[in-house]
């Protein structure tokens, strides 16, 4: 009887080494939401949808913008194609309840990382590095007259329901002891159109956002952004805690494409880095990132090459920048924070070791 | 004839099955509802996500654009929601009486005998009725209430000021650029407000209709061959009689009303479901938010369906 007790308690134990050993055969750890984007053939990704260089759709259904192009580098990593994203639009109410539900594999909607959405008694997420710094700034209209934030006391402020500004803007209001009226939508789009009737002097959210809102406006250069900055806002894309194997995917997919900008590696370079890499045995930093050697990717439960379909697919991190909110876009934001270490900004990769 | 009772078995025995299927029924239910319970029960424990009420007693440190009861950033979040369940009740309770003398007086009106006014009655509730309730919400508020004009501009009148930011009422004065008054009502309540009742109330002419419609033509008759006028026999004579149709439908109008009061977000009202956003927001209790939402709207309705049921049993024909 005891024996029998022991070989039954035995066989789980068994059957998991097996498993085990088959995942090990497989290379690498295998996260659970990989194989099930593998196995579906498509990396479902939240984003706003409406938020011009961060992500929005253009008429003819396709996506573009800066976290989109995070989706795109995901899906070039996991599946080695960035075309083989669904985007879903959600909402800022939505859309941790989305990603906790495992309806979207990825978030990457403008999200502020804070302590409790990061903590596990909190929403649980697990934030991938940075993509934009952002902070959170007022819009007047020009001829308002009000040149601070103090100016703005008094006066009914719109913002938009669940999200970070409007706890925010409650809090600078209490510490400057200023009584104001803030005015809830929704949406982003009631939001601003309530300003536009002029229902509200101000509309408070990330500066990223207004500047990105403003482009839309019928006299843009009639709004001004205010000096002040509430807050700090960095925008994360994000995924569950559950999951640490994909995670650690996520998060070095961003990595790399800030790490190529350090490198400088662009997406037109990048085949004559890899051929000069490959020929070249003494250059091995760059050998190790690409996967010609080492089991980067591998270690990660990603193709050796991912470093080189990340690129390929939205080019580096400057060229994302450039591309969807730099000078050269409709927003015309500077780089600022958001520069390369060396130059004095914020984006730093760890070491591809 | 007894004895052949006395071996009726006990699977066709009548006294028993009506039993039998109501406990079938009632174990169905249960399991199934058991089974969703310790569904939802397993799978919150496993991402950590038990519920806790402890979060309704911190400080919410959001403000609130209006409220009747006082409210400000330091008080807890019970009280947030507690301030937009009254902003709710405000709606609900002002919107009641609006759709039902409006609806009342359009539904009487489909029986003038003046055609100008019989059609225009008709044509108000089948625009009315056929067009979503939100986006006459948007229209009411983005397209009438936002077009008033601002400031010094605004609609001046001895003791009321009406401007794009709401009604002033008492002795308004302009601080600062910002009209201040004892009472006053904003925009987005005045929004709301007007289209829940616009919207109710097309619906409660249909019902009031059915209702006259359902008194026989013969009492009219027969009230005018007394010598009644036609208003006096309406309110006398049939109204009386049609209210014993109009109170079971009205009901349920009323209900739709104060379910509706949620859709308030889209004109920017602070109501229990716009409070309750933020509230889900800032503390990431969803699970307990929804139970709160859900309870509270649940709560609302059955006050409305028991209080229209106590009318309903005072307006029906007591016999002797």
């Amino acid at each position: 009887m005891v024996q029998l007790h022991r070989f039954t308690a035995a066989v789980p134990l068994i059957a998991s080494l097996a498993l085990v050993g088959c995942a090990s055969d497989g290379g690498g750890v295998q996260s659970q939401k990989m194989a099930a984007i593998k196995a579906r053939g498509s990396l479902i990704c939240g984003v706003d949808g409406k938020l011009p260089g961060f992500s929005f759709v253009s008429p003819d259904g396709s996506y573009s913008g800066l976290d989109v192009d995070i989706c795109k580098a995901t899906a070039a990593a996991v599946l080695s194609d960035p075309a083989k994203v669904t985007y879903r639009d959600l909402s800022a109410t939505e859309r941790f309840a989305a990603l906790s539900s495992g309806e979207v594999d990825l978030l990457s909607r403008n999200t502020t990382m804070t302590l409790s959405r990061d903590a596990p008694g909190g929403n649980a997420l697990a934030f991938a590095p940075t993509t934009f710094f952002d902070g959170q700034a007022v819009m007047v209209p020009a001829t308002s007259g009000i040149r601070s934030l103090k100016d703005v006391a008094g006066k009914p402020i719109c913002v938009e329901t669940g999200t970070a500004s409007e706890l925010n803007l409650a809090d600078r209001m209490r510490e400057l002891n200023a009584t104001y009226t803030p005015l809830k939508f929704q949406s982003g789009d009631q939001t601003y159109a309530a300003y536009l009737q002029g229902r509200c002097v101000a509309v408070t959210t990330d500066r990223s956002q207004l500047a990105a809102k403003r482009t839309g406006f019928p006299k843009p250069s009639e709004h001004i952004l205010l000096p002040d900055v509430l807050s700090k806002e960095p925008l994360n894309p994000a995924t569950v805690n559950a999951d640490p194997a994909w995670a650690d995917a996520v998060r070095w997919v961003v990595y790399s494409l800030i790490q190529a900008e350090e490198m400088g590696i662009t997406a037109a370079n990048i085949d004559a880095k890899v051929a000069e890499a490959k020929a070249n045995k003494n250059l091995a930093q760059l050998r190790r990132f690409f996967g010609v050697e080492g089991d980067l990717g591998k270690q990660l439960g990603l193709p050796a090459d991912f470093v080189v379909r990340t690129v390929k697919a939205v080019g580096n991190y400057g060229e994302v920048f450039e591309r969807n909110v730099g000078t050269g876009s409709p927003l015309k934001l500077e780089r600022g924070v958001n520069q390369q270490w060396r130059q004095g900004g914020l984006m730093y990769s760890p070491p591809f070791l | 004839m007894t004895s052949r009772s006395e071996v009726t078995p006990w699977w066709r025995n009548r006294r028993y099955l009506p039993w039998l299927v109501q406990g079938a029924v009632a174990l169905v239910i249960g399991v199934v509802v058991a089974f969703l319970l310790t569904n939802l029960l397993l799978n919150l424990t496993a991402r950590g996500l038990l519920l806790s009420w402890s979060w309704l007693g911190q400080p919410a440190g959001f403000d609130l654009a209006e409220t009747i009861l006082p409210f400000d950033a330091s008080l807890p979040y019970w009280r947030a929601m507690l301030a937009g369940l009254v902003n709710t009740l405000r709606v609900v309770i002002a919107g009641l009486v609006g759709a039902t003398v409006l609806g009342t007086l359009i539904g009487t009106a489909s029986f003038s005998s003046n055609g100008l006014l019989r059609r225009l009655a008709r044509v108000y509730v089948e625009v009315i009725r056929n067009i979503p309730l939100l986006l006459q919400l948007i229209f009411w508020y983005f397209v009438v209430f936002l077009a008033l004009p601002n400031g010094r501009d605004a609609l001046q009148l001895p003791g009321l000021v009406l401007a794009k930011s709401g009604l002033f009422l008492g002795s308004p004065e302009l601080v600062d650029g910002v009209w201040q008054a004892p009472l006053r009502f904003t925009v987005e309540f005045g929004a709301l407000l007007t289209g829940l009742v616009v919207y109710t109330a097309a619906f409660i002419a249909e019902v009031v209709r059915g209702g006259i419609a359902s008194v026989p033509k013969g009492q009219w008759e027969a009230a005018t061959s007394l010598g009644f006028p036609p208003l006096l026999t309406l309110r006398r004579i049939v109204l009386p009689q049609a209210l014993r149709v109009i109170v079971p439908g009205l009901n349920s109008q009323y209900i739709s009303l104060a379910k509706n009061s949620s859709l308030a977000v889209a004109c920017g009202f602070t109501d229990l479901y716009s409070v309750s956003e933020t509230t889900l927001n800032q503390t990431g209790r969803a699970i307990e938010v929804m139970l709160i939402l859900l309870g509270s709207y649940l709560v609302i309705d059955l006050v409305i369906s028991a209080l229209m049921n106590g009318l309903n049993g005072l307006v029906q024909l007591r016999e002797r």
